[in-house]
């Protein structure tokens, strides 16, 4: 022991010392502490150190802190059964502990608290500080703070009622506007495992899981199984947190969810229905241990819910090989079009074969598909299990490539791995065939590596390859790691059992190793030729007396046994050696292992009954010396047998069998694969490795014979929907209260079938789209600066723009990358306009088409295809053929935009004056305009109040997350002054914080391409409790894209958004009742849109139609003539597009909403907005 | 998911242990410690162990066990792939994971392991993430303006590692001469996989600092001769209880580049007791304890080749080896991927400024193994 470690024994002296040097490094302050205050003893013992271990222990005071303190912890306890100063000392170093807790000064408290950590990381008992540190759970120093925690989770099980005074401090945490503490108040409420205030994490658990921040809510699911295995009672109530949290679209929560769901309820699948299709498409943004337990769980799901692909093996070579090509085209995006129809021709007809996959299962399969290209070797496995345990035969194989590039990482990834592959490689030989090579071992590869190898090749073996890999196996019977060569030799036995074709050459190569200089190899080859022998003994009896002679030899018991067992078993092909061995054997008997005494019995019981005359004395012998023995397992037998061949008076009817017991013709056996049959487990989990069942393992289900009713994940409830109906995304839930008034109930059936439609395409397609996006232009700035899932949201709506426009053309329509094309379409569009009658009637063909469409890249196409469907009702034919949007493609665009007006040109009266890109933002932004409107959709509260006068007012920053900072906006349909073609935005500032505000002003304004932005002035300061109020104005190029910005105090920064309702892009204008027909004679067709609706009972009279409509939009009354119709005109603010309203009323609040507006996304939205405020 | 946590030195002893749920008594690890005898080495120490009453499962890394104790089903490559997260990080904050290195952070370790599972389920394990919750102990890290890529190809896979110190959300698109090579790649999250499928791009907003982007493998067809050669004798003889050896070492298709950090591992026999060579570049060292031969050459020069021969001596009396040892070959070649893989370009979006871009190619031997 060195002088420091006795040093260290002493730990108040060496605490203090720690103190004092730390104090010299830290400044004179901390001197004054009582704590530091060395003695003189210790003073003396300071000065006496060397340099070396001074810095060693100011190490341990300042930079690790923890480590050298950690450092005594670990010493002292050593010491404490020896010497007693060890256990005087430690009630004293922990006084000295709590005085630092109690004290004043953060740093000493940090102090403090980093080496009780450095204590409990060691596993040292720091309970009895529990009363100390606990006071600390307020402290404001978030360092401490972050400990103290650490070690409230480690010990508040231990002491239950201190623990509850920290309860009041989470609560407070729980209500704080900042979301990471509220978020970690909630994780340690949740860990401390204290069963009395169970009823408090229910209430936080519900209450954060409705909390705005995702971050808090994904707490909140981590904290249901905490809660679970407190008090499994609370299940029930969990259960309705968990099906809430299923329901939340962000990635963030989604994987924290399921594996709670694991947890608690993994039997309640029917809770997974309804989020299926949003889990599949959520699940490649998922964290990679979200996505891991995602697909496992689905796995199991797709197990109960549809049909197995491989239920007919030979219908399924056609129809999945019809599949493969169909969906292949994922993957080959790049194929020209042409190719690409004619392979959903024959999708189609595979669609006809009796087995028909279930969309929601191919949506999986595709989802997951991708995933087998991440890095995290857990969510490569679960691909993997869940291809082999769900794809059709032929799809499967893609898993292999991905499985054997984990080989290549760390020894435990790969001996997982190889467990798995041995399953699977049992089953689909086929599959890893091609990379027979990357299972050849290497000299460095662990031993229980080369083994599962070795399993692997042997699996792999077949006629073809069997010389290959046995030349391999040769190289390894030379190898120094001898349980390797026992497990080859063993390898070689299986191959030959399995293919009799070399089943004499292996028998060779095996009786040669028998001279072997290495006993084991000899042993282990003695025991598999053992096994060969007894497919053909007649034909090797000279092995067998070979094998005999080795007896002399061969030391290893279970190779001896085999011997043994061997000679007796054929003693009939060696009638001279036999009795020989058994005289040796009996010589030796007792000094042989346990499983040779048995098999030397044996020997001797079938030489007696087959050569009684030359063996008889020596049975006896061997039988009297087995009586004796001490394991009572050979004196049973040594009884049981002597009973059996030995005739008696006593013996019964049995001695006459005795021959036909021990002679009878044994099966050979089947040398087969330990990792034969274990897929009934799920493969990569525990119990598949284990080959047991692990606590906690769900079943795999078996295939149903019938596929449950699929509708059960459809998110809408409808009745009658056409296949691809059934695949849906969370957008659905927003379509549903969005878009259902949008689709009145003539179109009932056909607007979720669309709506579904499209978002059964949503994984290929957002695919295709961002790929031609991507590939059109090199200008992704714009989607980068999404966020991710906003940017998802969007993909999908254009989805569904796409689809939606399809349906209408009804023709798929060709690649309309190149502009030619494009016009094409247009051409086709306007065709298609006049017949449209013959439409209603194919509808049923439709849904068989648009599926096939579903494979082909997707065309670009005009914006609003809910217009184009307005159209259809309203039965105004005048297609107008908008053109098609590029997203982010602004040159290209505007090119089209003039072929397209050139087309229009001939064939519609009345041209758009503006053309700009500005309608190609609007189109792009649809989603954004969507949840635009949604929000508008509040706003228009039933209350109706006089647009000029009062005002909505919108958050934009809450009280809570602004800190104290809220910020309220409202458009005060003023026209702004620097900018007319800008909307003002009036935002009002009040700081609810007790401490002033400074340099109130905007940075970092990200917008979509064309939008504008003029800030504020800096407003320098706010007074705590003071209110500001600012105009800016936004040039939202007549779109309902935010505007996204940070609002920057002088300490913080806070991400907001401005999103216009469409109501606020425009501005009033006077028209003349005149010049309004003049303007709506000239806005017809496309540009006119109508609805029929039913008014709210409190809004039958004028004014309240005037109010109403005004509220919702930033319109002006044209006079009119007519008291049954009242009208509104405006113009956009960027481009100065004419909107114009009209409203006209009829008996019983029946009533026509008509808008005319050459740009159609607004009209569109504008139409929406202004039924849900007439309506409501 | 994840119980508990115990990090177990070579010697087998237990120097940190971290609970998420209810604490596990370390005795827990005997059963660890079982397995660890009766496996000759560390490597071979089975990394799923079942007790009555606890999955254990390990993972060996830098001399230290890191076990963690399991209480149900759960994938094994869930717990194995965290945990050698965990280790990366750890190597990653100290520059090391070694005992000692986290011994003297074990404030800071505990933090991190705190923050990385909840509940025993893995929280945030980026380390970007990571590093802004908590805070390295000392940031020695060069902060270059610059994305590198080193392409490190080992006869047939490679990784391309990335150091990408941007501000902003830069948006980055890396295009290859030749992505026909690549036979089977897996990406860093931040990968758009989708491009990468349609247009072998690799298009992705970078985390900061170093990882990952892409590991891949070349297709065997395109399989890239090795760059050196060896010729190498090894023998021993039954009389005199010795043994001669010569290994020679040349280049091969090095593409006029030199190979670099040469070395020659040699396993031994166990019956071979010295060795008595002259190395005609470089030094050697042979080890008895572990009967380890390393020559450690150093740039290859092809004028005259390496050499290195000289006698062996034998234990008396032990049966000659029937095998000879394969010979481990250590390698690199700066400036050359030997896969032919070359970055045509890298662009950036989203943001305006002008970033420093530059990429470094090096081939390493993987496992390069001689079999004689």
């Amino acid at each position: 022991m060195t002088a420091m470690q006795k040093l260290l024994q002493l730990p108040v002296n060496a605490v203090n010392m720690v103190k004092t040097v730390q104090s010299q490094v830290q400044g004179q302050e901390e001197d004054k502490s009582p704590v530091l205050t060395p003695d003189s003893g210790q003073q003396a013992w300071y000065s006496a150190l060397q340099p070396d271990e001074l810095r060693h222990l100011r190490s341990g005071g300042t930079g690790g802190g923890g480590g050298g303190g950690g450092d005594q912890e670990e010493r002292a306890p050593l010491e404490e059964g020896g010497g007693g100063g060890g256990f005087q000392t430690q009630p004293l170093r922990h006084d000295d502990l709590k005085e630092m807790l109690d004290s004043n000064k953060d740093s000493l408290k940090l102090e403090a608290m980093k080496r009780i950590v450095a204590m409990i990381a060691r596993g040292k008992n720091a309970s009895d500080l529990f009363p100390a540190v606990v006071k600390n759970v307020a402290c404001k120093n978030i360092e401490v703070k972050k400990l103290v925690y650490v070690y409230l989770v480690r010990y508040a099980e231990e002491q239950q009622d201190l623990a509850l005074l920290s309860i009041s401090t989470f609560q407070r945490g729980l209500k704080d506007p900042n979301q990471l503490i509220r978020a970690s108040a909630l994780r340690v409420l949740s860990s401390i495992r204290v069963t009395i205030i169970v009823p408090i994490m229910m209430l936080a658990i519900k209450e954060a899981a409705s909390d705005m921040s995702p971050y808090v809510r994904k707490t909140a699911a981590h904290a249901i199984p905490k809660l679970y295995s407190l008090d499994p009672e609370q299940k029930d109530q969990l259960i309705e947190v968990i099906e809430k949290l299923l329901a939340d679209k962000t990635t963030l929560v989604a994987g924290s969810v399921v594996m709670a769901f694991e947890e608690v309820c993994p039997e309640r699948i029917d809770l997974i229905h309804k989020n299926y299709r949003k889990l599949c498409n959520l699940l490649i943004d998922v964290e990679e241990w979200g996505q891991v337990v995602i697909i496992n769980m689905l796995t199991r799901y797709a197990r109960t819910q549809f049909l197995n692909p491989n239920i007919n093996e030979s219908l399924l070579e056609e129809g999945g090989s019809g599949d493969k090509t169909f969906y292949g085209s994922d993957e080959d995006e790049d194929e020209d079009e042409e190719e690409k129809e004619k392979k959903a021709e024959a999708a189609a007809m595979a669609k006809r074969k009796p087995y028909v996959m279930d969309p929601d299962h191919r949506l999986l399969l595709r989802n997951t598909k991708p995933l087998l290209q991440s890095r995290n070797a857990a969510v490569v496995m679960a691909v993997a299990q869940l291809y082999f345990h769900l794809a059709p035969k032929a799809e499967v194989g893609v898993i292999a490539k991905a499985l054997v590039r984990l080989l290549r990482s760390h020894s435990e990834v790969q001996y997982v791995v190889l467990q798995n592959v041995a399953t699977m490689s049992i089953k689909r030989r086929g599959m890893f065939e091609p990379y027979l090579k990357s299972f050849y071992i290497r000299s460095t590869d662990p031993t229980q590596i080369k083994v599962l190898k070795l399993e692997v090749l042997t699996n792999l073996a077949n006629e073809t390859n069997i010389s290959t890999i046995l030349r391999e196996f040769q190289t390894y019977i030379k190898s120094m790691d001898k349980d390797f060569v026992a497990a080859t030799i063993q390898a070689i036995g299986r191959c030959a059992t399995n293919i009799s074709e070399v089943r004499d050459t292996c028998l060779n190569g095996l009786v040669q190793l028998l001279s072997n200089r290495d006993e084991l190899v000899v042993a282990e080859s003695v025991v598999v030729i053992k096994k060969l022998l007894q497919m053909q003994p007649e034909k090797h009896s000279d092995i067998i007396k070979h094998m005999a002679k080795l007896t002399d030899n061969i030391q290893v018991p279970m190779a001896r046994a085999s011997i043994l067992w061997l000679i007796g078993e054929y003693c009939e092909h060696v009638p001279k050696i036999a009795p020989d061995v058994l005289r040796k054997m009996a010589k030796s008997f007792t000094n042989e292992e346990d499983i040779v005494k048995l098999q030397i019995i044996n020997l001797a019981a079938k030489l007696y009954l087959t050569n009684s005359k030359q063996t008889k004395l020596l049975t006896q012998y061997v039988l009297n010396l087995a009586k004796y023995d001490q394991n009572y397992d050979i004196r049973d037998r040594a009884r049981f047998i002597r009973q059996l061949i030995v005739p008696t008076e006593k013996s019964g009817a049995l001695s006459k069998y005795a021959k036909k017991l021990f002679l009878a013709l044994k099966p050979a056996p089947i040398l087969e694969s330990p990792f034969k049959d274990r897929d009934h487990f799920q493969l990569g989990s525990l119990s598949h490795l284990l080959n047991a069942k692990a606590g906690g393992y769900q079943e795999l289900p078996d295939w149903p014979e019938a596929a449950p009713d699929p509708s059960v994940r459809n998110v809408e409830v409808k009745e009658s929907v056409p296949e691809w109906t059934k695949c849906s995304s969370r957008e659905k839930r927003k379509e549903k209260k969005v878009e259902k008034p949008f689709y009145t109930d003539s179109e009932g059936e056909s607007g979720p079938t669309e709506s579904a439609d499209s978002e059964s395409d949503s994984a290929s397609g957002s695919e295709s789209s961002s790929g031609s996006e991507e590939s059109g232009s090199g200008s992704e700035s714009e989607e980068s600066k999404e966020a991710s899932e906003s940017e998802e949201e969007e993909e999908e709506e254009e989805e569904e723009q796409k689809k939606k426009k399809k349906k209408d053309l009804k023709k798929p329509v060709q690649e309309s990358e190149s502009e030619q094309s494009s016009e094409e379409e247009e051409r086709k569009h306007q065709r298609k306009s006049k017949p449209r009658k013959s439409e209603s009637e194919s509808e049923s063909d439709e849904d068989e088409e648009s599926e096939s469409e579903s494979s082909q890249s997707e065309s670009e196409d005009s914006e609003s295809e809910a217009e184009v469907k307005k159209k259809k009702k309203v039965q105004t034919r005048t297609a107008e053929p908008k053109p098609p949007p590029k997203p982010l493609k602004k040159e290209s665009k505007k090119e089209k935009k003039e072929m397209s007006l050139l087309d229009l040109d001939d064939f519609e009266p009345a041209p758009s004056p503006q053309v700009t890109p500005v309608n190609t933002f609007l189109s792009n932004s649809l989603v954004t305009d969507l949840e635009g409107l949604s929000l508008s959709d509040s706003v228009l509260s039933p209350a109706t109040i006089a647009p000029s006068s009062t005002l909505k007012s919108y958050e934009l920053l809450h009280r809570i997350t602004g800190e104290g900072l809220s910020v309220e906006y409202c458009f005060s349909r003023q026209p702004f002054s620097p900018d007319a073609n800008m909307v003002a935005v009036q935002m009002q500032f009040t700081n609810n914080a007790s401490s002033d505000t400074k340099n109130l002003h905007i940075e970092d304004v990200k917008l979509q391409s064309g939008m504008r932005v003029k800030e504020f002035p800096e407003i320098e300061l706010l007074p705590a409790g003071e209110t500001a109020t600012a105009v800016m104005g936004i040039d939202f190029c007549d779109s309902t894209q935010a505007a996204n910005f940070q609002l920057c105090t002088h300490t913080r920064k806070f991400f907001v958004s401005i999103q216009p309702p469409v109501g606020e892009l425009m501005r009033p204008v006077f028209l003349t009742e005149n010049e309004f027909k003049k303007e709506q004679g000239q806005l017809m067709g496309m540009n006119e849109i109508t609805e029929k609706l039913t008014l709210d009972v409190k809004c039958r009279n004028e004014h309240a139609i005037v109010q109403r409509v005004t509220t919702a939009a930033n319109l002006s009354r044209v006079p009119c003539g007519s008291d049954k119709e009242c009208r509104f005109a405006g113009r956009t603010v960027t481009s100065g597009s004419l909107v114009l309203v009209t409203v006209a009323t009829k008996e019983e609040g029946a009533a026509q909403l008509t808008v005319n507006c050459e740009k159609m996304v607004i009209g569109t939205m504008l139409v929406k907005d202004i039924l849900q405020a007439l309506t409501q | 998911m994840i119980h508990s946590l115990f990090l177990i030195n070579h010697l087998g002893d237990i120097f940190l242990e971290k609970h998420w749920k209810s604490v596990i008594s370390r005795s827990v690890c005997d059963y660890f410690f079982e397995a660890r005898e009766k496996a000759v080495d560390p490597e071979n120490v089975p990394p799923v162990l079942q007790t009555p009453h606890h999955y254990l499962i390990s993972i060996y890394r830098g001399k230290l066990f890191f076990l963690s104790v399991i209480q149900t089903e759960v994938p094994p490559l869930f717990v194995i792939e965290f945990l050698h997260r965990v280790a990366d990080t750890f190597q990653d904050y100290f520059g090391g994971c070694s005992e000692s290195v986290i011994s003297d952070n074990v404030v800071i370790v505990y933090e991190l392991l705190e923050e990385m599972l909840d509940n025993g389920f893995p929280l945030a394990t980026e380390s970007n993430v990571l590093k802004e919750m908590i805070r390295p102990p000392n940031i020695l890290r060069s902060v270059v303006n610059t994305l590198t890529g080193t392409t490190v190809s080992a006869e047939i896979q490679g990784v391309i590692e990335a150091c990408v110190k941007l501000s902003g959300m830069p948006d980055l698109t890396m295009s290859f001469m030749n992505p026909r090579l690549l036979d089977d790649v897996s990406f860093h999250p931040c990968v758009r996989f989708r491009r990468w499928e349609s247009e072998r791009i690799l298009s992705f907003i970078p985390p900061d600092g170093n990882f990952t982007l892409m590991t891949y493998h070349i297709s065997s067809q395109n399989l890239v001769a090795i760059p050196v050669y060896v010729k190498q004798s090894i023998s021993f003889f039954e009389a005199g209880s010795c043994g001669r050896l010569d290994i020679t070492i040349g280049p091969k298709q090095t593409m006029g580049k030199t190979v670099e950090d040469l070395k020659v591992t040699v396993h031994m026999p166990k019956a071979v007791l010295n060795a008595n060579l002259t190395a005609s570049q470089g030094n050697y060292t042979y080890d008895f304890t572990t009967k380890l031969l390393v020559w450690d050459i150093g740039k290859l020069n092809p004028q005259k080749l390496p050499n290195l021969r000289g006698s062996l001596s034998m234990q008396t009396g032990v049966p000659n080896p029937e095998e000879n040892p394969s010979l481990n070959i250590d390698l690199k070649i700066q400036q050359l991927a030997i896969s032919g893989l070359k970055v045509s370009r890298l662009d950036m979006y989203g943001e305006t400024y002008k970033p420093f871009k530059g990429v470094k190619y090096v081939t390493k031997a993987g496992k390069f193994q001689v079999r004689t």
